[in-house]
């Protein structure tokens, strides 16, 4: 990724805070909600996406011996059924590895299982499958895609090599990491050049790749704008960010 | 107490062994016979002496008498003593000296080392042919206790040595090793333990801590105490600082100090500190004097290095960190510099035994204080170290997270009865008040991780046979758990590596993540001894050039002492400052600045704690000198601006040291009520509240977690790094902390966190001293005490700082809330 042609924020992707604290950006000309949970709110077509939620991924770890605890499905619920709650979404999109592995499912809690159930019951609840789930669940309901078109936005589990206009994708789970004062914080973000987005991981234990990681090279037409999640969103330039 | 009449004449030894001491023109010491005959009357003992009193023969003769007396076995025996170190090289030097006397004597005894660095080989060939002593680590007996066949291999144990027991029996490691004794007890029931100390405040605690519960006190011996030592303090030429910890302006004298003596051994408090006083030494070292660094983060190679011209007697001196607290005796030393002030007394006189070896003869040590307040603190240590008034680890209750690892690895080792193991585990120190149902939730916690939801009944690590025994549940996860045994969690370290060119890729050493993390490309800094340039970070390692000659090294902002100030030593100090008849015996510049401090604010007696306000410029402070450690004082701070906050004082930041701490705001702090600010009420909710947010409670999770086998640090063929642990477990932590917040290990790591990381109980202690007793004064400037505390602000970052404070700020951001929408 070249720091030669930063990104000049009066442009696109022309970053605005937005009430609820998250940062209003144009994706390929569409607007577009970057949330401080990491959900990315797609206000013209009440579309609510989120990727790698990873559900089970504690218990995965469990079953081979190391007995994570096992709350983590449930803590990414509580997070997302919050976020449903405050916008109400006519769609939600899950967008890629949702689970963390092929048997996730059917080591979800019961309870757990009803709450997913539950989110599909007066919306479209859609799918997208990851590396991850490539099958999508067999029991809870919902509709199981490769990818969608949401408002002339192409959103997709992994996102393609080169340049994507237009694409919304998850399966990177970038991270910012910031060092000031002594001490240093790492976020998760979203990244996006005001072309293409990636999508920060949702899910509680999921885990990060640095942005300034060579897996993002090449991905962006230049630095791309970086907005790591918190109560705020915080907007980061290039200048701010440290490797790890 | 049941001490044995130091009648040495009725004491003897063996005539073989008699004949040695006498070819050497030696006596045995009286402390030696008695050890002795503790031995034969099978008593556990304890031994305490000072360095230089032949302690380690006197723990090991018993041993060898033993051995040489015992009939031939008709069969191959297994371990007869095993000697335990809190050191690798000390395990290794032990082995080394011990064989002297087994050559000079001609005895038929078998002695080897076994440490994490002795080859596969080596190791599995003392499995099959144990030696007759063995010279190990406590690491090394967690992992026998999860050995199956460790009951067989231990069957003829006769005894176990615990050496340097007093820098062991206070933390994590020694509740550990106290377990594998419990152990090491069930596999050998008529095992004697013995027990090495270097001179304690209270003997009793560790004779309780040594012997097993249900058999009373070890016997206590005592060596002959040493001469006194001869401490001064350097009262220097110079002008004593206000602040800092750098000791910087004695330099001179410090080197004046180093060519008088034979070999001198500088001790500091930190690896930074030992970096710039090297630096600063050869800077005036016109005579070329051969002084040498040791700390922890130089390469072990070169560590060895600097050990072994010390023992060639081939440097003068030798600056070093904690490092070197312990350890190989070396005879030439002759003075004990202690650069900046020791902090604790029975730190200073462990640091000064490594002084002049021969009892007769007193140790020779120079305190050099910092700062203003640390002359009043090295007077303090001074006057401790005459009246041997030591401060010490206080006795501790056993952590369940290291309960849990224990329990792991005896279920690697053995099937067990869970009765049993309660009732063995009882036998040992720290946890001879465990209840049973605190003992049932950590095999749970072992078993199924211990949650509410029921997730791993199927997954359980270790099960139950149907006549009810428990045991690992495969091989896979035996093995899992014996690459992870230990109470020690590695603050994750970056490798130091010179880049390119010739010699590129050698290792100089290994540095704190947390300060690499810290570096920009291009940045200097001092390490080894060197200037370096930092280039960047690949994986594991940080490459850096060698910096022109005469580039400034970039010195790291917390570089102050990593230990607090005592209890003990702060009472001393605060009693210094109320006894005014005292003052003239101090340099006249810290007696003027006392002085002026009466003048302008006021002195208090010793039990009164100063609350001083001011202004200054548009703040208003607040400035109160417990003189209760740095990190009492840091919690006390966060503690206040959350309550001055409620009060509608909006504070804007607080800084603390040693001896004092100080928030300031933007409105006045002259009317508040003091004794209701200062109430002990504030260790309730506030701090509960702060404490589950704040950075040291994650750093205490993470440590629990791999301590209890949640976080596995190793897996095999493949090291974690550092950085990935610190990373999952946050996430863990944070989930945890929502759905079972009384979960064991959160349980445990909120005691860690109030014992070390935040000393909430010695805070506890400290209200409760000055409730009634606070004496506040409204100044009109501030007063010469509060200076050095003030002198503070922005060296040290704050801790807990706020991480959104740390993301704001920036240029992007404030972009976009400008063209905020709506």
């Amino acid at each position: 990724m070249s720091l030669a042609e930063p990104i000049r924020y009066e442009t696109d992707p022309a970053p605005r805070r937005a009430a609820c604290g998250g940062v209003v950006v144009r994706v390929a000309g569409t607007r577009a909600t970057l949330r401080g949970s990491g959900a990315l709110w797609l206000a013209a077509s009440r579309t609510l996406v989120v990727a790698d939620l990873h559900f089970e991924k504690g218990s995965a770890y469990g079953v081979r011996g190391q007995l994570l605890p096992p709350y983590d499905t449930r803590a990414t619920l509580d997070r997302l059924e919050r976020e449903v709650e405050a916008l109400a979404p006519a769609t939600l999109v899950f967008l890629g590895d949702s689970f963390h592995d092929g048997r996730a499912e059917a080591r979800l809690a019961r309870d757990d299982a009803a709450r997913i159930a539950a989110l599909a019951s007066t919306r479209t609840l859609v799918w997208a499958v990851g590396n991850h789930d490539a099958d999508g669940p067999v029991e809870l309901p919902g509709e199981v895609v490769d990818d969608l078109s949401v408002e002339g936005l192409l959103l997709t589990h992994e996102p393609r090599p080169g340049r994507a206009p237009g694409e919304v994708a998850g399966h990177l789970h970038p991270c910012a990491k910031v060092v000031r004062y002594g001490r240093s914080v790492r976020r998760r973000c979203f990244l996006t050049d005001g072309e293409r987005l990636v999508l920060p991981a949702f899910g509680a234990y999921a885990g990060g790749l640095n942005a300034l990681d060579q897996a993002f090279a090449g991905l962006f037409a230049r630095f791309p704008l970086v907005a790591a999640l918190g109560e705020r969103v915080h907007v980061l330039g290039p200048e701010v960010l440290s490797g790890d | 107490m049941a001490l044995v009449e130091p009648a040495a004449n009725q004491l003897s030894l063996p005539p073989r062994f008699d004949a040695w001491f006498a070819s050497r023109g030696w006596r045995p010491r009286r402390h030696q016979l008695e050890m002795v005959e503790q031995a034969r009357a099978g008593r556990h003992a304890l031994l305490i002496a000072p360095t230089g009193g032949g302690k380690t023969l006197a723990g090991f003769l018993p041993s060898l008498i033993d051995l040489t007396e015992r009939p031939r076995p008709n069969t191959p025996r297994g371990i007869h003593t095993l000697y335990l170190s809190p050191l690798k090289a000390l395990a290794v030097d032990v082995e080394r000296n011990l064989m002297t006397p087994v050559r000079e004597m001609g005895l038929a005894v078998t002695v080897e080392s076994r440490t994490g660095d002795t080859p596969v080989s080596k190791r599995q060939r003392q499995k099959v042919r144990p030696p007759d002593i063995l010279m190990t680590t406590p690491e090394q007996l967690a992992l026998f206790c999860a050995w199956e066949g460790a009951r067989e291999w231990f069957a003829d144990l006769h005894t176990v040595i615990v050496d340097e027991i007093h820098a062991i029996h206070g933390s994590k490691r020694g509740d550990l090793l106290n377990l594998g004794l419990a152990r090491l007890q069930s596999f050998a029931p008529r095992m004697r333990r013995v027990g090495l100390s270097a001179t304690v405040n209270d003997p009793d605690m560790l004779r309780r801590w040594l012997a097993p519960i249900d058999h009373g006190p070890a016997e206590l011996v005592l060596g002959d105490p040493g001469a006194p030592p001869v401490v001064d303090v350097l009262y220097s030429q110079g002008h004593v600082p206000w602040s800092g910890w750098t000791a910087r302006h004695a330099m001179d004298e410090v080197y004046a100090a180093i060519k008088s003596a034979k070999t001198a051994l500088i001790f500091v408090n930190t690896r930074f500190q030992a970096e710039l006083a090297f630096q600063a030494l050869w800077e005036i070292n016109d005579e070329n004097l051969p002084i040498a660094l040791h700390h922890g983060s130089l390469a072990a190679e070169q560590r060895r290095k600097v050990e072994a011209a010390m023992a060639r007697e081939e440097l003068r001196a030798v600056v070093c960190t904690s490092t070197l607290d312990l350890g190989i005796d070396w005879g030439a030393v002759d003075l004990v510099i202690q650069l900046a002030a020791p902090k604790g007394s029975a730190r200073l006189i462990q640091r000064i035994g490594r002084a002049n070896h021969r009892l007769d003869e007193p140790s020779r040590a120079l305190l050099v204080p910092a700062h203003r307040f640390e002359v009043l603190e090295c007077q303090a240590a001074r006057e401790a170290v005459a009246e041997n008034d030591l401060d010490g680890d206080p006795e501790r209750l056993g952590a369940q997270d290291i309960l849990a690892q224990h329990v792991m690895g005896v279920a690697c080792g053995e099937a067990f009865r869970a009765d049993d193991l309660y009732a063995e585990v009882r036998t040992s120190s720290p946890y001879r008040d465990l209840s049973r149902e605190d003992f049932d939730r950590v095999l749970d916690f072992v078993s199924t991780g211990g949650y509410a939801l029921r997730t791993y009944d199927k997954f359980k690590r270790v099960i139950q046979t149907r006549e009810g025994l428990w045991k690992v549940r495969n091989g896979e996860i035996a093995q899992r758990h014996r690459m992870n045994v230990g109470a020690i969690v590695d603050i994750p370290m970056i490798n130091i590596r010179v880049s390119g060119g010739r010699g590129g890729g050698r290792k100089v050493g290994e540095m704190e993540e947390s300060f690499i993390e810290q570096l920009a490309p291009g940045d200097t800094f001092l390490f080894a001894g060197e200037v370096w340039r930092f280039q960047g970070v690949e994986g594991m390692d940080a490459f850096v050039t060698r910096a022109p000659p005469g580039a400034d090294p970039r010195v790291p902002s917390w570089g102050g002492s990593k230990f607090a100030l005592s209890t003990y030593l702060a009472r001393r100090v605060r009693r210094m400052i109320a006894d005014q008849k005292g003052w003239p015996k101090l340099t006249g510049e810290v007696r003027e600045w006392l002085e002026i401090q009466r003048l302008r604010s006021v002195i208090p007696s010793e039990d009164e704690m100063l609350v001083e306000t001011f202004r200054r410029g548009s703040r208003h402070y607040l400035v109160c000198y417990p003189f209760d450690g740095r990190i009492s004082h840091g919690t006390l701070c966060q503690l206040l601006a959350r309550r001055l906050e409620r009060l509608g004082k909006q504070p804007l930041g607080f800084v603390a040291n040693d001896y004092a701490l100080a928030i300031w705001g933007m409105r006045p702090l002259d009317d508040l009520d003091l004794d209701q600010l200062f109430q002990e009420d504030m260790l309730g909710d506030d701090l509960e509240a702060w404490l589950d947010e704040s950075v040291m409670m994650k750093r205490a999770f993470r440590q629990c977690a791999v301590l209890a086998g949640l976080i596995e640090r190793r897996f095999p063929g493949q090291e974690k790094s550092g950085r990935q642990v610190t990373f999952s477990t946050d996430l863990v932590y944070d989930v945890l902390r929502k759905h079972q917040p009384d979960h064991l290990l959160l349980r445990c790591a909120r005691a860690d966190a109030a014992t070390g990381q935040l000393d909430v109980a010695r805070l506890a202690r400290l209200l409760i001293r000055v409730k009634g007793a606070i004496r506040h004064v409204e100044l009109k400037r501030v007063s010469p005490f509060a200076v050095p505390v003030l002198l503070e602000i922005g060296r040290e970052p704050v801790p807990g700082a706020a991480a959104e404070a740390i993301l704001e700020e920036n240029a992007a951001e404030l972009i976009a809330d400008a063209m905020e929408l709506d």
